[in-house]
């Protein structure tokens, strides 16, 4: 016998400030949530990654080695490894809890702006400014990269991978998706320099940002456009963009100081979220729960479902169950 | 009923047995009637003891541990387990040494090899043991009833034929008789008991007359007994009573000896029967003769009687003083011994049917020598030399086949064959419909305008010309950039040398008039390259280097094989928000096989060695990159434009009027409307393109548009050259390419003008600052 389906609750956003953390790193360039999103990480203008605890927002370790300011991170899915790049043209794999370079890879001919691992961390794939994607071995000792896939014919501004595929924006103006387990490559014509690109978290549509201030949501297999987001500013910054936890919501840094919430279904903006007055430059949402970061000059900001004090006591509970605290209950 | 188990041999007697009865050892006697019953009723089990002596005295009994048991082939037989209490890892018995089981380790090097053991179980038995198990015994031995029996003489004569060619001359099996066995073989034995006696035949009996006749009657076809093979039995023939029958003649056995030695085919040694004993009736020994000649003599002449004579005679042993008469030492082969008349009577006219054809008809100024021209590169040699070959053989070497047929040409080889050229269309344009051709014949004022522009380069031709006209180094010291074809090699020396005379249409006089036009363009662009990159100072220079022995080729170019298509439409598609079809395009990409390692992801392609886009090599000059040569000066020309400052920016680059001119039709291949769609599409992009000329410069727009209208309806489509020009269907040149790429600098601004203008003036692009550094380092200095 089977309960009923418990009736399917109005999606909570991320609207409450949670915490603001002064990284005191120079301007934040990136933040991410690491693969189970307890933990931050912010990439500096000063050239050190840091690591900070999501829950209490206490600085865990610095990770200094950059040649120049670093401009994205990803963490292992065993957090064990971290990788970032920067714009000293270089990738690093880092071990986290030791805090020294396993591995310094040169080999980009210009800064690298986007860093990320496979599913089980054995390749790190670095797209760079100058059009190309290397795909670095985590596992053997070489220094050359596994394979270049240079079709892109201008910089690469951001990189998703996924089980088997790879999702790649350029500024020229097209996203590219390499189908490994198909020999594949699928390009998709946007027009207008990408700065973002993300999956959806089922897998079956990409979504991509792009310099005409519009995300637009793909379907994967066709290429045909899902949706159209726009009302936020991106004409100049290489911006955020992003799905909610549960892809009901599509997210979008501003140039106007705000994050874009828009219902992805009806495609009306649900929530325009006021963070400051600078370019809302970064953001990262939480795997599993209505967590959100933004990174706005030199500080990053936590945003939750609910106002702070009972996430405080629920965090104390809860460990790795979501929602179900005593605060919900209390609530 | 008397029964009596009793251990003593019933040969005792009575009294014996009752004398003894004290010390018997068991003595189980019942006796269930009266004893006065006789031996006969009883019955006795076991080993009698053995009679005792009266007066031997008593012996000790053997204890347990020192009793024996022997088997019976009376080798100790040992008890284990239960018997004796003790353990016994089978030496006695069994297997071993004494110290049971020998573990032997297995050992093998490359230079001793380890036997492979080959242990049967036969090997830990005993051979009293094998009939238990069913094994029978291994070694074949011929049991006496089987084995050969007497002696036959039969057997004997067909031994002897073999010994002939054996290697003791006849030796007829002395050694074999010396150990033959004494008894006959069961066959001969079985064959006596039906009748048969030895020398007979085997068959029914015949009647001699009877046999005879059929004899006679019988025609023998391939091979049959030499007929005097049985000349013994003949003489026997004329005894033929009637009423009596005989057993049929024996058959000599057909000798099937095997050739083993390396003499020629039916050579023999020298008999020293004959050879030795002096003479015989031919007179000479002949080496070879047939086996049946010999075979007779063997059998039937051999002993009849033949005189002999002592000493040595025959052949080539001369005549000794003692010789009567002169026998022919000398073997004389006289050619009547030799029929050579084969079937009936020659044909008179000496062909023996052979068709005689007469001899060829040798060309006048044939010589029976043949010497082999001197092959000289033209280019190598001065032109005095080159000029005496000339005249000597009327062509030069330079087109000798000295590179192959293949790497000819049609009219090449059409030229060294002498013949006419082909009839057929001479051109493609007499393929293509009258429409088609019309449209075509106004190309020359394009190629005009090209030509206008290509003449643009004249200051080029100009300064190719300043530079040899100098009294400098000859051109036989000059770098040869056409080396690879020695005839344009030609025609470009003969450019240089007219340069270096000062002549003016140097250049389109040394190019080759049979050539089409674009060949022509083609080349007059790259000799006057050529010119200037080698003119004379180079060439002194050049001369202290070495030509790399293996050029790559310089001629071809890797072109990705899939290239992306019209950007227009996708432009177009985009401003609908037509994503999908028109914007999707998919290519077939390798990943690296360690990538899908890495990923857990099948190779997709398994078995392909290419990594990334499938490529190709490409010419680096093909009809679409002469097509569009105007349009790669236009790049060169638009590009600097392009990187003006963005001050500038209101007045797009390529609208600027010399670059407009310079647009020609045919830059933009696949341009043409293939279907209602993309017809549409570019209709809507026209309209696009309108509407923001308009906002731009309203004077301009009506120009552009009126030229684009007409490119749209003078223009062929684009399709007819790749089916003419393409060699392959699925080619793509690398034209096409670059003219996208080039298009795309070119047209993709226009089209993402308002977003893309405004973010290139009011905000730095994406790739180069994507990020708000300014802000931030602004920010960073209030902090």
């Amino acid at each position: 016998m089977a309960f009923p389906q418990p009736r399917p609750q109005v999606p909570q956003l991320p609207q409450h400030l949670l915490r603001t953390i002064e990284c005191q790193q120079g301007a934040v360039r990136a933040v991410r949530f690491n693969a189970d999103g307890n933990y931050v990480l912010t990439c500096g203008s000063d050239k050190s990654l840091k690591l900070w605890s999501a829950s209490r927002g206490t600085l865990l370790k610095t990770y200094t080695g950059h040649g120049y300011e670093v401009l994205d991170v990803d963490s292992s899915f065993d957090n064990s490894q971290l990788c970032s790049c920067s714009s000293d043209k270089t990738v690093i794999l880092w071990d986290v809890a030791s805090g020294q370079v396993t591995r310094k890879l040169r080999g980009h001919a210009g800064k690298v702006n986007c860093v990320q691992f496979n599913e089980e961390a054995t390749v790190m794939l670095s797209g760079s400014i100058d059009g190309t994607v290397r795909c670095w071995d985590t596992r053997s000792r070489r220094y050359e990269p596994i394979q270049i896939l240079d079709e892109a014919q201008d910089g690469i501004s951001s990189l998703k991978v996924s089980e088997h595929e790879l999702l790649i924006g350029s500024v020229d103006g097209r996203v590219r998706r390499y189908d490994l387990r198909m020999g594949q490559l699928h390009v998709d014509f946007i027009g207008s320099p990408i700065t973002c690109v993300c999956f959806s978290r089922d897998g079956q549509c990409t979504l991509s940002s792009s310099l005409d201030s519009t995300v637009r949501l793909l379907d994967k297999s066709s290429g045909e456009m899902l949706g159209e987001y726009s009302g936020h500013v991106n004409k100049g910054y290489k911006l955020d963009c992003c799905l909610s936890d549960k892809d009901t919501h599509v997210l979008s840094c501003s140039e106007d100081g705000h994050v874009y919430f828009w219902d992805l279904v009806e495609v009306s903006l649900t929530l325009k979220l006021p963070v400051g007055k600078a370019v809302v430059q970064s953001l990262s949402f939480h795997p599993t729960e209505p967590r959100l970061l933004t990174s706005m000059e030199g500080h990053v900001q936590v945003w939750g479902a609910e106002p702070e004090t009972e996430i405080g006591e629920r965090e104390v509970v809860v460990g790795g169950e979501p929602r179900t605290g005593p605060a919900a209950v209390l609530k | 009923m008397h029964l009596k188990l009793v251990c003593q041999p019933p040969l005792n007697t009575e009294e014996e047995e009752e004398s003894h009865a004290t010390h018997t050892a068991t003595v189980l006697a019942v006796n269930m009637a009266s004893d006065e019953d006789s031996d006969e009723d009883f019955v006795t089990y076991g080993t009698p003891l053995e009679p005792l002596e009266e007066d031997e005295p008593v012996r000790k009994p053997v204890p347990v541990h020192e009793q024996t048991v022997k088997d019976e082939k009376g080798r100790y037989k040992r008890f284990h387990g239960a018997f004796t209490g003790g353990f016994s890892a089978g030496y006695f018995n069994t297997v071993g040494s004494q110290e049971g089981w020998t573990p032997s380790t297995f050992v093998s090097s490359r230079q001793q090899k380890a036997e492979k053991p080959n242990i049967r179980p036969e090997d830990f038995m005993d051979e009293e043991d094998f009939s238990e198990h069913g094994i029978a015994p291994r070694e074949i031995v011929p049991t006496d009833d089987f084995a050969s029996g007497k002696k036959d003489q039969l057997k004997d004569k067909a031994r002897a034929v073999s010994s002939l060619a054996a290697l003791i001359p006849g030796d007829t099996g002395l050694l074999e008789e010396l150990i033959a066995p004494a008894r006959s073989s069961i066959g001969v034995e079985l064959l006596r008991k039906m009748g048969w006696k030895d020398g007979q035949g085997v068959g029914p009996r015949l009647k001699r007359k009877q046999r005879k006749q059929n004899d006679d009657a019988v025609k023998v076809y391939g091979c049959a007994f030499p007929p005097n093979g049985s000349e013994e039995s003949e003489d026997e023939d004329e005894f033929a009573p009637e009423n009596v029958s005989f057993a049929p003649k024996d058959v000599v056995p057909v000798d099937f000896t095997p050739k083993v030695d390396s003499h020629g085919l039916g050579y023999r040694g020298l008999n020293p029967l004959q050879a030795l004993g002096g003479g015989s009736e031919t007179g000479h020994i002949n080496l070879f003769t047939l086996q049946s000649d010999r075979t007779t003599s063997l059998f039937g002449d051999r002993n009849s009687g033949q005189q002999r004579r002592g000493g040595i005679g025959g052949q080539a042993f001369g005549v000794g003083a003692m010789e009567e008469e002169d026998t022919d030492i000398y073997h004389k082969d006289s050619m009547s011994n030799y029929d050579n008349v084969l079937g009936g009577e020659e044909p008179g006219d000496g062909l023996y049917g052979w068709t005689v054809y007469p001899p060829p008809d040798l060309p006048r100024d044939y010589r029976p020598v043949h010497y082999f021209r001197p092959v000289v590169d033209s280019s190598t040699v001065s032109p005095i030399v080159a000029q005496a070959l000339q005249a000597s053989r009327g062509r030069l070497s330079q087109d000798a086949p000295q590179q192959g047929r293949h790497s000819l040409d049609s009219s090449q080889r059409c030229d060294m064959l002498g013949e006419t050229p082909l009839q057929g269309p001479s051109s493609v344009f007499e393929l293509l419909g009258s429409k088609d051709r019309e449209r075509l014949n106004e190309i020359p004022a394009v190629v005009a305008s090209a030509k206008a522009a290509a003449l643009q380069a004249s200051s080029e031709t100009q300064m190719a010309l300043k530079a040899w006209s100098g009294p400098t180094a000859d051109a036989s010291k000059t770098f040869k950039p056409f080396a690879e074809n020695p005839l344009k090699q030609a025609r470009y020396d003969l450019y240089i040398t007219k340069l270096k005379q000062g002549n003016k249409d140097a250049l389109e006089s040394s190019l080759d008039s049979s050539m089409t036009e674009w060949e022509r363009g083609r080349e007059r662009d790259e000799f006057v390259r050529a010119a200037l990159l080698y003119k004379p100072s180079n060439s002194s220079l050049s001369s202290r280097f070495t030509r790399s022995k293996h050029e790559d080729d310089t001629d071809s170019v890797d072109v990705t094989r899939d290239q992306e298509n019209d950007m227009d439409d996708k432009q177009a598609a985009v401003k609908m928000k037509m994503f999908g079809k028109l914007t999707r395009e998919t290519f077939e990409w390798h990943p690296d096989k360690l990538l899908c390692k890495r990923f857990n992801v099948p190779d997709p392609y398994p078995g392909s060695s290419t990594v990334g886009m499938p490529k190709v090599k490409r010419d680096k000059y093909s009809v679409f990159n002469f097509l569009t040569i105007t349009d790669s000066s236009q790049v060169s020309r638009g590009a600097p434009s392009a990187s003006k400052p963005p001050s500038s920016s209101s007045t797009l680059p390529h609208l600027t009027p010399e670059v407009s001119n310079k647009k020609s039709r045919w830059d933009i291949p696949g341009q043409e409307p293939k279907d209602p769609l993309s017809a549409f599409l570019s209709e809507t992009r026209s309209e696009v393109l309108a509407a923001k000329n308009q906002t731009d410069s309203p004077h301009q727009k009506t120009e552009e548009e009126e030229k684009e209208e007409d490119e749209e309806e003078v223009r062929p489509p684009m399709d007819l050259f790749k089916a003419i020009f393409a060699s392959s269907s699925d080619e793509k040149s690398s034209s096409s390419s670059e003219d996208d790429s080039e298009e795309e600098k070119e047209v993709a601004p226009p089209a993402s003008d308002p977003i893309q203008s405004s973010a290139e003036t009011l905000n730095p692009p994406v790739s180069a600052q994507s990020t708000p550094a300014p802000d931030i380092s602004r920010l960073t200095g209030i902090i």
